[in-house]
């Protein structure tokens, strides 16, 4: 039984990174097609990827639109989930459905209404109707995170600062901000991955210049090759770093 | 003013930003594209009306109606396959590996979900493809003498989902086993229960609504995702966001895609209304 139990466990280890350790060694493949067998070791599609500008660009794209969607979104998300949390509003049921709403549908059908109305209203594609876009399926994210953080200490938190004269202002930056500030980098991030590796919007919704993903697209239509091995592995790489190093700060702290 | 009618105001004020934000593209897009499938083509322009053609189009014509047919079949295959899976995974996490080892186990475990989704498709290609890893190391080893089409097929579709979704599920199946006080599982024994019969009649009730809320969230990214099939598929069927994408890119049928996508969203609600008894997608 024991046995049993190890091996599945390595097996679905194994499932797990198949296809990570496949795409991450043959990115060093020296030869044409990052398929066995291994022909060599070399560095160079990690040098033509770094060089190639559209790729880059695609990239510097990926993080404005990324950071500044998240942003909005959790702003938009903090003030609402405050606004619910706080006050005593006619409807909140039906407005926290309305704001959670878009997380239960398609990717697909949010980018396909957009493109319907900038269509119609003329509206021309660009990273700004991308950035839109990631803001209505990282709002839903950011507004429930936020939303269930804020519990009966913090209430009595800002009670307090409101009655020693702080203004609605002060104690949202000052007291619910900081005291919620676990929560907010938690969305903040999620948010900033769900927008970094979102295809479908940014495909459909952007035109000239495109985010990464849209980028990686359209290298795969001319086949196989290293290159988008490499691409692959340093988004990976990127990944990764950005998980440990959220998982040793944040989510350690924010665990009681 | 009152206090109360000012907290309102202040209420009302907080709210406004995120409700006119989802009201302005999410509510409004929505009811465009509605709207717009009630529209025809005439040649490459759009006329508007009220014409429910593109919808008895799509139950009459069985060209597009297979394309539901197959994204049922393989979201529901990859649903209840990656559920099989995943299950045992996230048990022998949460109940064997120590409990100092459990984070990074599930850490792990979860990896490669951090990749680009649009590059983990790709990588399925390299290991499936017909020069891939499994074809080359059965070769190699003796064990077939041509290679397998294994790529360009739906079980290639399949594995890729399941790929995806088993590292979902192990996630959210995890932080349900975890929260399950080791009591009930020690009453059931106690009260002469076998370990099997503990897992079937108390664990496995106790941990039903993760289950489904995992389910239902497979479901619904499974059948409205376009990258999966489109990569690891190959052309030999379609599903829904395929022929949905098919629509705008050559023939620019709006129309006909906007009905398509309500179909869609309608089945989507179906799972919802099917399985919203058990799911708790506010603890998510």
């Amino acid at each position: 039984m024991r046995v049993l139990i190890w091996a599945y466990m390595a097996a679905a280890y194994a499932f797990i990174f198949l296809p990570v350790l496949v795409l991450v060694v043959f990115s060093f493949q020296d030869g044409r097609l990052p398929v066995p067998p291994f022909q060599g070791f070399t560095l160079r599609w990690y040098g033509s990827v770094l060089g190639n500008a559209k790729l880059m660009s695609a990239l510097g794209n990926s993080l404005l639109v990324a950071v500044v969607s998240s942003s909005l979104a959790l702003i938009l998300g903090f003030l609402a989930a405050h606004a619910l949390a706080r006050v005593r509003l006619p409807g909140s049921v039906l407005l926290r459905g309305l704001l959670i709403a878009p997380m239960t549908v398609s990717y697909l059908i949010i980018a396909l209404g957009l493109l319907t109305v900038f269509n119609q209203t003329g509206v021309r594609l660009s990273l700004w109707t991308a950035g839109i876009g990631h803001v209505v399926i990282n709002l839903p994210l950011c507004f429930a995170i936020t939303y269930a953080a804020m519990g009966d200490q913090q209430r009595s938190a800002e009670r307090a600062a409101r009655d020693l004269g702080a203004s609605d202002w002060q104690v949202l930056v000052h007291v619910s901000a900081p005291m919620l500030a676990p929560a907010l980098a938690a969305a903040f991030f999620l948010s900033v991955t769900f927008s970094w590796d979102e295809f479908i919007i940014a495909f459909l919704l952007t035109r000239f210049d495109v985010t990464l993903p849209v980028e990686i697209w359209s290298m795969l239509r001319s086949g196989l090759s290293p290159a988008t091995n490499a691409v692959g592995a340093l988004v990976f790489l990127v990944s990764t770093a950005l998980v440990v190093v959220l998982e040793l700060t944040l989510f350690r702290k924010a665990k009681p | 003013m009152t206090l109360a009618t000012r907290e309102r105001r202040l209420g009302w004020g907080l709210m406004a930003p995120a409700l006119a934000w989802t009201l302005a593209f999410f509510v409004l897009p929505f009811a465009a594209m509605v709207a717009l499938s009630f529209a025809h083509m005439d040649g490459r322009s759009i006329v508007r009306g009220f014409d429910p053609g593109n919808y008895i189009r799509f139950f009459t014509d069985w060209t597009l109606f297979k394309a539901l047919v197959n994204s049922l079949e393989i979201t529901a295959v990859v649903t209840v396959v990656s559920l099989v899976l995943a299950y045992p995974l996230a048990a022998i996490i949460a109940f064997r590996v120590p409990a100092r080892w459990q984070r990074l186990a599930l850490l792990l475990a979860v990896l490669p979900f951090w990749t680009s989704y649009v590059v983990r498709s790709y990588s399925w290609l390299l290991v499936l493809g017909q020069n891939g890893v499994v074809n080359k190391a059965l070769l190699w080893a003796g064990v077939i003498a041509e290679p397998l089409a294994l790529s360009a097929s739906r079980t290639a579709t399949v594995i890729g989902f399941v790929h995806f979704f088993v590292m979902l599920l192990t996630l959210t199946i995890y932080a349900n086993l975890i929260q399950l006080s080791p009591n009930y599982a020690r009453a059931a024994q106690d009260l002469g229960a076998g370990r099997i019969a503990t897992f079937w009649h108390v664990i496995l009730p106790l941990t039903l609504p993760g289950v489904v809320t995992g389910a239902f969230l497979t479901f619904v990214l499974c059948i409205g995702d376009y990258i999966t099939p489109q990569i690891l598929g190959g052309n030999t069927e379609l599903t829904l966001p395929q022929l949905i994408m098919l629509q705008l890119g050559r023939s620019g049928n709006f129309p006909l895609a906007s009905a398509l996508s309500v179909v869609l969203m309608a089945v989507v609600t179906l799972a919802y209304a099917a399985s919203a008894r058990w799911l708790r997608l506010d603890r998510l």
